[in-house]
């Protein structure tokens, strides 16, 4: 039974072989790849629904005994952002089936998209630091690889930036890792979790818990770490840069929640200050630059480091009810972005510029498009009853609950200043008249092929917002079991 | 011994963050390499330095006759190794295909500083502000 953990990593591995074959055949290496992403979405909530039923799962791989081996593990946490992954990753791979080249396809365009998913998955399950290293390599390989795909001219020099700094982090992430290991003489996280209290050497673990933060930071976009990405992201194709967008700084967001509440406990007073310190500093950035910018892509790039700020906020926290909070945050968070960059490739699509002083009027002439920008972009900006406001709401709370009011009042006022990008956006490409350059453009039809992903996600938003109710059950029951993380513990130790 | 692989590890680490920031890209890359031959060789410290047998096992026993050295580190910086020859490869191919279009990898150069070359220069349609 608890092999099926493995099928989450497997599934799209299988299919990057699949799609890989038929790459000279777009139109079926395009089916396979939605095939590809269906069955990971059965194998994922099927997951789910296991660990929602008997806790949490653990997999030897190999059958090594515990803690010489490397395990994969899925609690509510992993099990719950695999499936939000695997949804995105069928709403995308929808999406590009009418938006990517066959020459993107040719050059390898769904391989890389497999593997990307099957590495955030494995990112998301494994119990191991060294492996969660390996993932992330996996995962930067892909997305270096969709990157530089067809290389045009004005994307190298982003990617550069996106290659170097990332490469870097994981330069960082090993190093902590060698500290740990020298430090424990384990990797197992679980393993750490024991292990880690009986450290005598104060400073160095210090050292090594803000290495590893580093490195995350730079993964995850932390203030003042994010420069790689609105460098790279606004040059990707709107369905990549969606999948990107809406996953990639998550993952390192998870791995921040994973290592500061599993291992780095027991120096709260210097790590999870500068976590909050550093969470604050994201949002307002972020949040601020957003507001100077005009181009759709741009905009959404910088409120993904706004949004990032608010996760790591609950983090820092650290209550069962702000883990909750990050939580639903991260999962409202991955929906409502992808949507907005997949939104932002129909706007150009519809009215022919990403840049907000040459479009106008689309409100009259694609009113679904219009209610599939408006639904996603006011639940980042956080309006009742969409998911978005619910998630900021927790948050604030919570903030307010453990008496962090600075904090909470700086995320109240980012939330104002999401607002603001998110009206302009409206305003600009949906109300405003159409700039006289375009009045000639004939109406451009979007294909249901595009609008359908987007619609299904918007639909997901404002489910979550009208459903909170289990689902705040579910992320708290999460945030519960990540403060006290004695079951995840002994389900990973305990079978020695 | 330790120390001395110590000192190593710091002067690996100071050369290659030099390079590493010297803006000059191929710089980068050799900064790279130092770094993670730097890194390697700390993951092979901390797990702790010993004169003994290689960890293996004789046709008879099920555990080693004699103290052996820790096999995990190497195992880790193995796979370490592996990766980060992968990454240099595509480093240096992507700085290839990089100074082929800009044709300089100096990143004071406005091709690098520039932070949005080309927003719609990629889309079909060309921008008509010029009516």
């Amino acid at each position: 039974m608890t092999h099926l953990l493995i099928f989450p990593i497997l599934v799209p591995l299988a299919f990057a072989v699949f799609t890989g074959c038929f790459r000279h055949h777009p139109s079926h290496s395009s089916s396979a790849a939605i095939a590809g992403a269906l069955i990971h979405l059965a194998s994922a909530g099927w997951l789910l629904s296991v660990v929602l039923t008997q806790g949490v799962v653990v997999l030897w791989v190999g059958s090594w005994p515990s803690p010489a081996g490397i395990c994969l593990v899925a609690d509510l946490l992993s099990a719950v952002l695999v499936l939000v992954t695997a949804f995105l990753h069928v709403a995308v791979v929808i999406y590009t089936r009418f938006d990517t080249t066959h020459e993107q396809i040719r050059s390898g365009f769904h391989p890389f998209m497999q593997m990307l998913t099957a590495a955030i998955c494995g990112a998301f399950l494994t119990g191991d630091l060294f492996n969660l290293y390996v993932w992330f390599e996996v995962m930067l390989m892909a997305s270096f690889g969709i990157m530089v795909m067809d290389h045009p001219a004005a994307r190298l020099p982003n990617a550069v930036k996106y290659v170097t700094l990332n490469i870097v982090a994981t330069l960082f992430l090993l190093t902590g890792i060698g500290l740990v290991y020298g430090l424990t003489g384990t990797l197992n996280l679980a393993d750490l979790h024991e292990k880690i209290v009986r450290v005598e050497n104060d400073g160095l673990l210090a050292g090594t818990s803000l290495l590893l933060m580093t490195a995350f930071g730079i993964k995850s976009a932390l203030f003042p770490l994010f420069f790689w990405l609105p460098a790279a992201y606004h040059t990707l194709p709107p369905g990549v840069a969606a999948f990107f967008g809406g996953l990639l700084t998550k993952v390192g967001v998870y791995a921040l929640i994973r290592l500061f509440t599993l291992v780095f406990v027991t120096q709260p007073h210097i790590t999870h200050t500068i976590l909050m310190i550093a969470a604050g500093l994201t949002m307002l950035s972020g949040v601020v630059t957003a507001a100077s910018q005009m181009d759709i892509r741009r905009i959404l790039s910088f409120h993904i480091i706004s949004q990032v700020g608010y996760m790591i906020l609950g983090l820092a926290v650290l209550t069962p009810l702000a883990l909750a909070a990050a939580l639903i945050y991260m999962v409202h968070n991955i929906i409502a972005k992808a949507t907005l960059f997949l939104v932002g490739g129909l706007i150009q699509r519809a009215g022919g510029s990403f840049h907000l002083t040459q479009i106008g009027s689309l409100f009259k002439t694609h009113g679904l498009l219009s209610v599939g920008f408006f639904i996603p972009a006011f639940a980042l900006a956080g309006f009742p009853p969409l998911s978005g406001f619910w998630a900021k709401l927790l948050i604030i709370y919570a903030c307010l609950e453990s008496r962090h009011y600075g904090a909470a009042a700086l995320a109240a006022f980012v939330g104002l200043l999401t607002l603001f990008s998110m009206v302009k956006i409206w305003m600009e490409a949906f109300w405003k008249p159409s700039p006289q350059n375009q009045t000639a453009s004939e109406t451009r039809t979007l294909s249901p092929w595009m609008m359908g992903p987007v619609l299904g996600l918007c639909l997901m938003i404002v489910l979550m917002g009208i459903f909170i109710e289990p689902v705040f059950h579910l992320a708290l029951t999460a945030g519960e079991r990540l403060v006290e993380p004695a079951a995840y513990v002994a389900a990973v130790t305990g079978g020695k | 011994m330790e120390h001395l692989l110590a000192l190593t590890v710091g002067i690996l680490f100071s050369g290659a963050l030099f390079l590493m920031l010297s803006g000059e890209l191929v710089r980068f890359v050799f900064g790279f390499v130092l770094m993670g031959n730097a890194v390697n060789l700390l993951i092979f410290a901390a797990g702790r330095l010993s004169f003994v047998g290689p960890p293996l096992i004789g046709k008879t026993g099920t555990v080693p006759a004699t103290p052996v050295a820790n096999a995990l580190p190497q195992a880790l910086i193995l796979t370490a190794i592996v990766i980060s020859f992968a990454m240099t490869l595509f480093l240096l191919i992507l700085l290839y295909r990089t100074y082929a279009q800009t044709r300089t990898l100096n990143t004071r150069q406005a091709d690098f500083l520039s932070e949005s070359p080309g927003d719609d220069s990629d889309s079909d349609t060309p921008e008509k502000d010029h009516s």
